[in-house]
């Protein structure tokens, strides 16, 4: 047995954990995609129809203009095959805001996308790309066959338009994940590797690297579950609890706006369709940048996949 | 056999203290310093740590020190020639001895 994370909190803080204001609203698209990731938290997949119809993100534009939304973190899914994708990235960017679009890169090379790079470039969108490894084995594994030639392709044709190599303010992150359970290695030493070995072998440049633990949540707590391995890893993430993550967690900073507009404190919790409750908002057509600034996070105890050794944010 | 050695009695590893808590605590004191960074830094020492265990051929070790080397950033290739070494220095360390049996055949031949 694990202590609750809630628990966790309220020994190390004294108080709940309570966002400190909203500085980015993440938005989910929907969870279709053209691969199907084993870790993915979502669950997406080209099976997947769940999608944010015009209509929402028109209240989303809104919310952006009213409160003055500095960062519009842009995820799915693929977030690209959102019919309305390229209207809310445009709209958006007239409001002055920064917009972080997280791709998985292999969208680019289907049919009807292959134009989504230049759109990025054109519109100095930030790019957030899942990279879990710098060699092939063990990603094409997790994310399907020909993922990992298929990414390294992508990325030399974002660097060929300015990404990742410092010019032009064009950033490119790209996203570690362990391919299996265990937990995630020192971000700083990880990256060093990443910039080594991608520039030596690819020629390859990024602008940073996030690591990010598998989270006990959709496909990967399936296959805990399944591999019986379930209470060990939430042992192994408690026992990794560093309460220097707390400040930072990014759900103290941003609220997360699922595809049929119901307001989450994270991609996770909405993937848990653990939604903000009241007396705060629960959907953006109520936004409310103020109130949803002080209110409380809902915590369970996936929530020790943000705080396992140096974070997950 | 195949029931000897089972995975969850690494986690009972604790239980050694009981015959004689203070030589236990002064191994696990020696150990964590062991494996704490210094000169060499963590991925270092996990690393000559799955070498060692392959040499030794100790499961909990090979098991333990693998999911290290994972946590560490290192996968499969890393892993699998971090094995060889070891292999190799041990195979060659079985070799060199036939220097030994050369120099008994010469001490018993005519």
């Amino acid at each position: 047995m694990i202590t609750k994370f809630k628990d966790k909190v309220a020994e190390t803080l004294e108080t709940p954990l309570m966002s400190e204001g909203i500085t980015s609203l993440q938005v989910n698209l929907g969870y279709s995609c053209n691969m199907a990731c084993k870790h993915c938290h979502v669950g997406a997949g080209p099976g997947r129809s769940e999608e944010m119809n015009k209509d929402t993100i028109d209240i989303v534009l809104d919310s952006v203009r009213k409160y003055d939304i500095r960062t519009l973190d842009i995820t799915g899914g693929a977030p690209e095959l959102n019919p309305h994708f390229i209207y809310l990235v445009k709209e958006a960017k007239k409001t002055g805001c920064h917009i972080i679009a997280r791709s998985n890169l292999t969208i680019f090379f289907e049919k009807g996308f292959e134009r989504i790079p230049e759109f990025y470039q054109e519109n100095n969108i930030e790019i957030t790309a899942s990279l879990p490894y710098y060699l092939d084995s063990g990603v094409d594994r997790v994310r399907g066959a020909g993922t990992f030639h298929r990414s390294i392709e992508a990325l030399k044709l974002l660097n060929s338009l300015g990404y990742g190599n410092g010019s032009g303010g064009r950033r490119l992150n790209l996203v570690y994940n362990p391919s299996g359970i265990f937990l995630a290695p020192a971000q700083d030493c990880l990256e060093e590797e990443y910039r080594r070995e991608l520039t030596s072998r690819y020629g390859i440049v990024f602008s940073r690297l996030f690591v990010f633990s598998n989270m006990p949540v959709g496909r990967f707590r399936t296959h805990l579950e399944k591999t019986g391995a379930l209470e060990r890893y939430l042992k192994t993430l408690e026992d990794s609890f560093n309460p220097s993550t707390l400040d930072g967690l990014m759900c103290r900073h941003l609220v997360s706006v699922g595809w049929d507009g119901a307001l989450y404190d994270c991609d996770f919790n909405q993937a848990l369709d653990l939604h903000i409750e009241a007396p705060y908002p629960s959907h953006i057509r109520d936004f409310d940048r103020e109130l949803l600034g002080r209110r409380e996070i809902r915590l369970g105890d996936h929530c020790y996949g943000c705080t396992a050794g140096q974070g997950s944010t | 056999m195949t029931e000897y050695y089972k995975a969850e009695d690494l986690d009972r590893f604790g239980e050694m203290g009981k015959g004689n808590p203070e030589l236990f605590r002064k191994f696990m004191d020696w150990y964590t310093g062991a494996l704490r960074p210094g000169v060499l830094n963590k991925r270092e020492k996990v690393l000559i740590g799955l070498a060692v265990a392959h040499a030794i051929q100790c499961p909990y070790c090979i098991d333990a020190y693998t999911k290290s080397c994972l946590e560490e950033g290192m996968n499969l290739e890393h892993i699998t020639e971090a094995v060889h070494v070891a292999s190799a220095v041990r195979g060659g360390a079985s070799l060199i001895h036939g220097i030994q049996a050369h120099n008994a055949i010469d001490k018993l031949s005519l």
